[in-house]
């Protein structure tokens, strides 16, 4: 029996958050009313002209550099022609055989394994406008009538299209994710699937193990979310491989996800490659991009998710550990970062960031999200720790008197009693009363049940309301009993 | 005589001295509209409340000491392809038929800010795409001096509008020749700029790389006047030269001394006729009598303009009228569909000549045919820029007729597209290279029509083009004026 593999690309269109649109004045907004950011220019009045956003540009030279990309010192824009009522002009202004970047790559780990997805290309385009199909539930073909609102029209769009160098759904939704991390990052975009400011749409394939040539790729769109991207891509790999396995072809064509049914689903309209007619857009010179502006766009650049999450692995942190710290906020990661730099364990600091001060984030998810613990106050919290100071259950408690403004880990601490006692003459007097009421315990442990030992410690720690220093509460226990 | 004859220049003395104000101008163009209108048609709106506010408001302005320059109160006309907030501009097509645009075309606000009259809005082959005006979905223009005769085109209106007095001065846009066929056809100088020295933003596109808008006027002088209005950079238009506008005046009357004049020969020959090429002949001797250096050139790539410029102007073409489509403005169709609505609207919405060049664009761009139509001319266009560039180390300026013929007989040959294109045969180089090129009339044939001979010249070479249309127009001594104009007194 044959064995399948798939090959996927994803192309993803990235809305930018600049203040003006891509080639008028109207500013970018989600969700105003209808038709009110609008001029002649997106809407494609006669007469009107564009004139190239330069921040978007800018913008878009920030995602290519930080995908590794080469920066084309010239670029042009050029024309796609195609009728379609929410499309102004009836022609997108795009790049076309000379994109601003091309030839980058995303490193991306799936399950431990670290792959190199390489970007063909990422260049500029102009959103269109929104279709509202009335009295169909949205759906175009049942539809009585449409709306159109052109607040959208011009809104600066990057793609960003990758190499088919993803194996299967798992990847490409670690792809995805990773990709629109960068985005975030770069504080170019809201980077939002369910407001459409980012969106993905994969191009699958499969082919028989060995094969060199790709299959007939089928692109899918619709996808609203991560897991919705990746049990599409899923869910059309078993299509395909069922379609070959019957003995029957993969058509060329774009299908949608349908995300009740579980399934991808062909569109009703007719297929056949589409003839876009590029040709150069006359009514714009060609973009030049100067050596000293590309230099300064990289000079800018913020710390990336991959650099990262390889500083935090420098650092002693394990991949899963690195990754969640790295998809912390980045209020979060100051913290951390402070608190390393002042002689905090990295991995210490690390698990709590990630663990109970996450926790406590998300229990208080107040409106003023103010952060109430320092970089100070964690490192302090993981050395009273690693110190023996504090038991973890009491440290979460000092952690949660800090988070509430009481003060400093120790200030708190002290406040609530919650030290841990080290004084092995108190915690020899509990050691005490807790072998006399256990004689035959002790028998059990010296006729070798090892585990005995622990139940031993738990009744001391209990005798002293959970305050003693275990370890010392063990070994002075062992010294005793053997 | 009527103030609707007067030079612009000549206006501008009389609003000064007090002998006429901008109403006495605005009403005697009008007056002269109102007999000429029905025959020659060179209108398709005429904006009497706007413009005599326009006037009235330039009057009070003189008065109060406020003088916004040359074109103050000075009553104009513009082709009906430059948008006009609140006033109709249809381009002369069923599709824009009632369509007020919500703001002004650059050159319009310029013109405005500059004190001007808009009196209306002229008559144009419809989305510029003609040689003759004929191909007006709201009828044709016929010449002043012939009424049975074509204007010549695309701004037959704007171009007959000028040399039979309903406007002192006018502007037209030119994309293959469409404001110097006209002008040459019509008695007139037409004038397209260097490209980019005029913004088009506003001007409902045609084929954008070639479009330029340029002025209609009486006179060399009046031309330059009219240029000055409206050229230099616009940030809405991104194809906008961002340097200095040339200076044209200090040269001007510098006469034709030392100017090396080359003569093209691919311009000249069959299909030129025998009274066009006489005139151009004598003027040329003129010139060399009064010290210009006569040199024979030869441009082959000439020969191919008149193929490539019929691959290029659709291709941008069939894009730029894309968005005519029935969705937000214009005429609808309705159908069952979107598509069918669209495909309804226009069908019915554009005329034969526009849609046969939306199909001709459509078809040079398709996948598997770029190469060898939309490409292939794009290579050639290159070509021949690189061909005038070198022949300017030689020559000063290019001189050829400005059309092979005079203006030909209404129908002469709306049956046959090729012979209407060759009408162009002279202009279109210099719109391929975005080069400067002025028509100035040079005299009359046997029947009475104006001849116009064409001076072109290297980009941003303005000033010694208008230097040697200058001392054309001053050998040729052309003031005749078309028998219509004269008429009603």
């Amino acid at each position: 029996m044959t064995t399948w593999e798939s090959v996927i690309g994803i192309e993803v269109h990235v809305e930018l958050g600049t203040a003006s649109k891509m080639f008028c004045g109207c500013p970018v907004v989600f969700g105003d009313q209808p038709n009110t950011a609008v001029c002649p220019t997106c809407l494609g009045l006669p007469g009107a002209l564009p004139v190239t956003n330069g921040t978007a540009i800018e913008w878009l030279a920030r995602i290519g550099l930080a995908l590794h990309c080469q920066i084309a010192p010239f670029s042009v824009f050029h024309r796609k022609n195609y009728f379609y009522a929410d499309v102004p002009k009836n022609y997108q202004i795009s790049q076309f055989d000379l994109p601003l970047c091309v030839d980058g790559w995303l490193d991306v780990t799936v399950d431990g394994e670290e792959i190199r997805v390489g970007i063909e290309r990422a260049h500029m385009e102009e959103d269109t406008g929104k279709s509202l199909h009335q009295g169909s539930g949205g759906r175009i073909h049942a539809a009585t009538s449409t709306l159109l609102d052109f607040n959208r029209s011009g809104v600066p769009l990057v793609e960003i299209v990758s190499r088919p160098d993803l194996r299967s759904a798992a990847q490409a939704r670690a792809y995805a994710q990773d990709l629109r991390a960068v985005v975030a990052e770069l504080g170019v975009s809201d980077a939002r699937m369910e407001e459409g400011s980012i969106r993905f749409d994969a191009n699958v394939s499969v082919r028989p193990v060995g094969d060199t040539e790709l299959g007939t790729k089928v692109e899918i769109k619709n996808m609203n979310s991560f897991r919705s991207l990746e049990r599409a891509i899923a869910s059309e790999i078993d299509r395909q491989v069922g379609v070959l396995e019957e003995g029957g072809v993969v058509i060329q064509e774009t299908r949608h996800w349908d995300e009740e049914a579980g399934a991808t689903k062909g569109m009703r309209t007719k297929e056949g490659s589409s003839d876009y007619r590029y040709f150069t857009e006359p009514d714009l010179v060609p973009l030049e991009m100067l050596a000293s502006t590309v230099d300064k766009v990289r000079a800018d650049l913020p710390e990336l998710p991959a650099d990262r999450r390889q500083r935090f692995g420098d650092l002693g942190l394990d991949s899963p550990l690195a990754s969640v710290l790295s998809g912390s906020g980045p209020d979060l990661r100051r913290v951390f970062d402070e608190a390393v730099a002042l002689g905090a364990d990295p991995v210490m600091s690390a698990n709590w960031i990630t663990g109970e001060v996450t926790a406590a984030f998300r229990r208080a998810e107040t409106a003023t999200a103010e952060v109430r613990i320092k970089g100070s106050d964690l490192a302090e919290l993981v050395m009273m720790v690693k110190e023996g100071i504090l038991s973890s259950s009491a440290a979460k408690e000092a952690l949660s008197g800090v988070m509430a403004g009481e003060g400093s880990p120790r200030v708190v601490a002290e406040a609530r009693d919650l030290m841990q006692v080290s004084d092995e003459g108190l915690i020899g007097e509990a050691i005490d009363q807790v072998l006399a009421a256990n004689v035959e315990a002790i028998e059990r442990f010296r006729g070798g049940e090892e585990k005995v030992l622990g139940f031993l410690v738990g009744q001391v720690m209990r005798a002293t309301g959970g305050k003693a220093d275990p370890k010392l509460v063990n070994a002075l226990l062992r010294q005793r009993i053997t | 005589m009527s103030l609707a004859d007067l030079t612009i220049a000549e206006a501008g003395t009389q609003l000064r001295s007090g002998d006429a104000t901008s109403v006495d101008l605005l009403e005697a163009v009008i007056e002269r509209a109102s007999f000429t209108e029905a025959q020659l048609h060179c209108y398709l709106t005429i904006d009497h409340e706007g413009a005599r506010k326009a006037a009235e408001s330039a009057d009070w302005e003189l008065a109060a000491g406020t003088d916004r320059g040359p074109l103050h109160g000075i009553p104009l006309a513009l082709k009906d392809n430059f948008c006009t907030r609140g006033l109709t501009t249809t381009c002369s097509s069923q599709i824009l038929a009632g369509y007020v645009p919500p703001y002004d075309a650059t050159v319009v606000s310029r013109l405005r800010s500059g004190g001007a009259v808009i009196v209306g809005k002229t008559n144009l082959d419809e989305f510029a795409m003609g040689s003759s005006t004929e191909n007006s979905a709201f009828g044709p223009t016929r010449n002043p001096w012939d009424p049975e005769r074509v204007p010549g085109g695309s701004s037959g209106g704007s171009a007959a509008a000028v040399a039979v007095g309903s406007a002192l001065g006018g502007f037209g846009s030119d994309t293959g020749g469409s404001i110097r066929q006209p002008a040459s056809l019509c008695g007139v100088v037409g004038f397209k700029p260097t490209y980019g020295l005029v913004s088009r933003y506003g001007l409902v596109a045609f084929a954008s790389s070639l479009d330029q808008i340029g002025p209609l006027a009486r006179n060399v002088g009046d031309a330059l006047t009219l240029f000055e209005a409206v050229a230099g950079h616009d940030p809405l238009d991104s194809t906008s030269y961002p340097g200095p506008v040339p200076e044209m005046r200090s040269d001007l009357e510098a006469g034709p001394k030392g100017i090396r004049v080359g003569v093209v020969s691919e311009l000249s020959g069959d299909g030129y006729e025998p009274e066009v090429s006489t005139a151009m002949s004598k003027m040329l001797n003129q010139l060399a009598d009064d010290g210009a250096e006569l040199v024979e050139v030869s441009l082959p790539t000439f020969e191919l303009a008149l193929s490539c410029y019929y691959l290029i102007a659709p291709a941008e073409a069939s894009a730029n009228l894309a968005r005519f489509d029935g969705v937000r403005y214009g005429l609808r169709v309705d159908g069952e569909t979107v598509e069918e609505m669209m495909a309804r609207t226009r069908a019915e919405g554009f005329g034969p000549e526009v849609t046969r060049r939306i199909l001709l664009g459509t078809y040079s761009l398709s996948a598997g045919y770029y190469d060898a139509f939309y490409g292939q001319a794009n290579r050639l266009r290159t070509k021949l820029i690189r061909e005038i560039a070198a022949i300017h180390e030689q020559v000063d300026v290019l001189v050829s007729p400005t059309s092979p013929t005079v203006a030909f007989e209404l129908g002469a040959k709306t049956q046959d597209p090729l012979a209407m294109y060759l009408s162009d045969v002279c202009t279109i180089p210099a719109d391929l290279a975005g080069t400067p090129a002025i028509s100035v009339p040079v005299g009359l044939d046997h029947q009475g029509l104006p001849i116009g001979l064409q001076v072109m010249a290297p980009a941003l070479g303005e000033a010694v083009m208008f230097r040697t249309a200058k001392a054309v127009e001053e050998r040729a001594g052309f003031t005749a004026r078309p028998a219509l104009a004269g008429l009603p007194t």
